[in-house]
């Protein structure tokens, strides 16, 4: 909690707490401890500790964005399918599985490969894959609740199918879907941060985690901190966001 | 036919619906960048007019339909097409690319499978015991770990602190198990974790069962208990998440390889992919799916051969 806390506020102040442009050239490859350089500099002489503060916008942002639009999208598909069963559903669980049954990094591959690397096209790739998994569990719950009294009640009523499904249904699956947020976000992190990993993720000279590492990686035998600082700051995010959905589970 | 023949045909029938959806979409999404392709073959200083020419001696100025028919009907026969950037036919090519992977894969499923198992079963034993908050805690640092910063941090501690492994697995002089043990280490630490949660929470649930109560009254060692008993039906569930697990494990091989620059199905994909080369990203894709759709079926038939209630009824 406290560790996500912390990132995002490092997200939200990046530009007063980094101690140097992230984009400028300094000395390079210095030490971690080196003066006025904490975690030292990259191959261009960038100092890494402004560009992990920087780093933490792109990698919480795009998580955020791509994890609420697929939400936006699983929950309204869910829905539907889960109350209006019949040719709706047939259709919808088709294509969640066919999406599903792609090992998720092929996906991206192909849809980055396809539009090319930016921010709009890894939201793009990250939603894609997502969406399907939120589907189901908001389909699973509202055929669930979909035969409950209550229900039956409020269709007798003339209530209008869009408002049984969003006031009736949707609060039901609320606890799972809190939980699933959570892991998800993290999760989310990881594909951005692998993305930017394999080189597609943000173009350069953008601050980010995962292109931080693959940067760095030729000379991680002589400079090992040039990689090692990314992959902490990732981890910790992500180790953040789990316990957050394991506390949230262990409330319910 | 039988009931589980009905639902063997049925899942088949699912599984060449799933392909022809995936590989037409595949060809859909490259279809954006067609152009790239001729540009990709003969690079950045190519002109116009030559571009063209070559995109039209291969075909690609064929309508988009008339382009995938054509691409099915070879791929049906086997014929996978060549490579625009290894220039080399397919088939061969991805053949000892993916039996390479299948080792990799293979030694970390297993690696990951007993010690998953025996983990969640020495939690979900005794829930609330030092054990199981030790394995919770274990799982829970080690799944939020990317594969790619795990990787980073276990060469930092094998290759450059202790000097015991190589830091690459190009395999460049002949196989070497030691070159495996860093990927492999990477993937189990990846899905370990998780198993071993599914596993301690179906190894609870059975545990507060009745007949377990009664097999406790009547005498019964708690090791006997939990392996006469327990063991069988709290198995159900991690069988499954296992065969779940297979994409999962498909896309670490991909980073994994990438990192430690291994030459398997995973490098192949994402050169095919970085280089627009169609053909090859669209066989890859295929052979993912197929082993994706396979490794579900497979997760069903092995539930039914647990669960003898579904046995006698047909399966579903």
């Amino acid at each position: 909690m406290a560790v996500v806390g912390l990132w995002v506020f490092v997200a939200v102040f990046a530009p007063l707490l980094a101690p140097r442009d992230p984009l400028v050239s300094f000395a390079p490859l210095l030490r971690p401890g080196a003066a006025g350089f904490p975690l030292g500099t990259d191959l261009l002489g960038r100092d890494i500790l402004s560009r992990l503060c920087w780093g933490a916008r792109p990698v919480l942002g795009l998580a955020l964005a791509a994890t609420l639009i697929a939400y936006a999208l699983g929950v309204t598909a869910g829905l539907i399918a889960g109350y209006r069963r019949g040719w709706a559903d047939t259709l919808l669980s088709f294509i969640a599985n066919v999406i599903l049954a792609f090992p998720v990094l092929v996906l991206y591959l192909v849809v980055i490969v396809a539009l090319g690397a930016s921010y709009l096209n890894v939201i793009i790739a990250v939603t894609f894959g997502s969406a399907p998994a939120v589907f189901r569990i908001v389909r699973g719950i509202t055929i669930d609740i979909a035969h409950r009294d209550y229900i039956a009640a409020a269709v007798t009523q003339g209530e209008a199918a869009w408002r049984i499904m969003a006031i009736d249904i949707l609060p039901n699956a609320a606890p799972a879907l809190a939980v699933d947020f959570c892991l998800r976000l993290g999760y989310t992190a990881i594909v951005i941060g692998a993305l930017g990993f394999l080189g597609l993720g943000l173009p350069p000279p953008a601050p980010d985690w995962g292109g931080m590492v693959t940067d760095g990686r030729a000379l991680a035998f002589a400079f090992p901190h040039l990689v090692i600082f990314p992959c902490i700051a990732i981890s910790s995010l992500v180790l953040g966001l789990s316990l957050i959905a394991d506390g949230l589970r262990d409330a319910q | 036919m039988t009931a589980a023949g009905v639902w063997l045909a049925r899942r088949a029938l699912l599984l060449v619906l799933t392909m022809l959806a995936v590989s037409f979409l595949v060809h859909l999404a490259l279809e954006a960048n067609v152009a790239g392709v001729a540009v990709k073959v003969l690079g950045q200083f190519s002109t116009p007019d030559q571009r063209a020419a070559w995109l039209h001696e291969h075909g690609y100025d064929d309508p988009f339909v008339v382009r995938y028919l054509r691409w099915l009907g070879h791929f049906v026969r086997g014929d996978w097409g060549r490579s625009t950037y290894y220039q080399e036919d397919i088939v061969t090519l991805i053949r000892p690319r993916l039996a390479a992977s299948a080792i990799l894969a293979g030694a970390a499923l297993v690696v990951m499978v007993p010690l998953s198992l025996a983990l969640g079963i020495a939690a979900g034993a005794r829930a609330g015991s030092g054990i199981d908050r030790a394995v919770s805690v274990l799982a829970i640092v080690t799944t939020s770990i990317p594969d790619f910063a795990a990787a980073a941090f276990l060469t930092a501690i094998f290759v450059l602190g202790l000097g015991w492994l190589p830091g690459v697995s190009t395999m460049a002089g002949g196989f070497d198990a030691r070159e495996l043990v860093l990927p492999v280490l990477v993937l189990v630490l990846g899905s370990t974790g998780y198993l071993a949660r599914m596993t301690r929470a179906s190894m609870i649930e059975v545990m507060a069962q009745p007949y377990i109560r009664t097999a406790l009254l009547k005498g019964a060692s708690p090791l006997r208990i939990i392996f006469r008993h327990a063991l069988r039906n709290a198995l159900l569930t991690p069988v499954t998440v296992i065969m779940l697990q297979i994409p999962w494990i498909l896309s670490g091989v991909i980073v994994v390889e990438v990192f430690f620059a291994y030459r398997g199905f995973g490098t192949l994909l994402y050169q095919a992919a970085l280089n627009s080369d169609v053909y090859l990203v669209e066989a890859a894709a295929m052979v993912s799916v197929v082993a994706v759709v396979a490794s579900q079926i497979l997760a069903d038939l092995a539930y039914v051969a647990l669960d003898p209630r579904l046995r006698h009824g047909g399966a579903r």
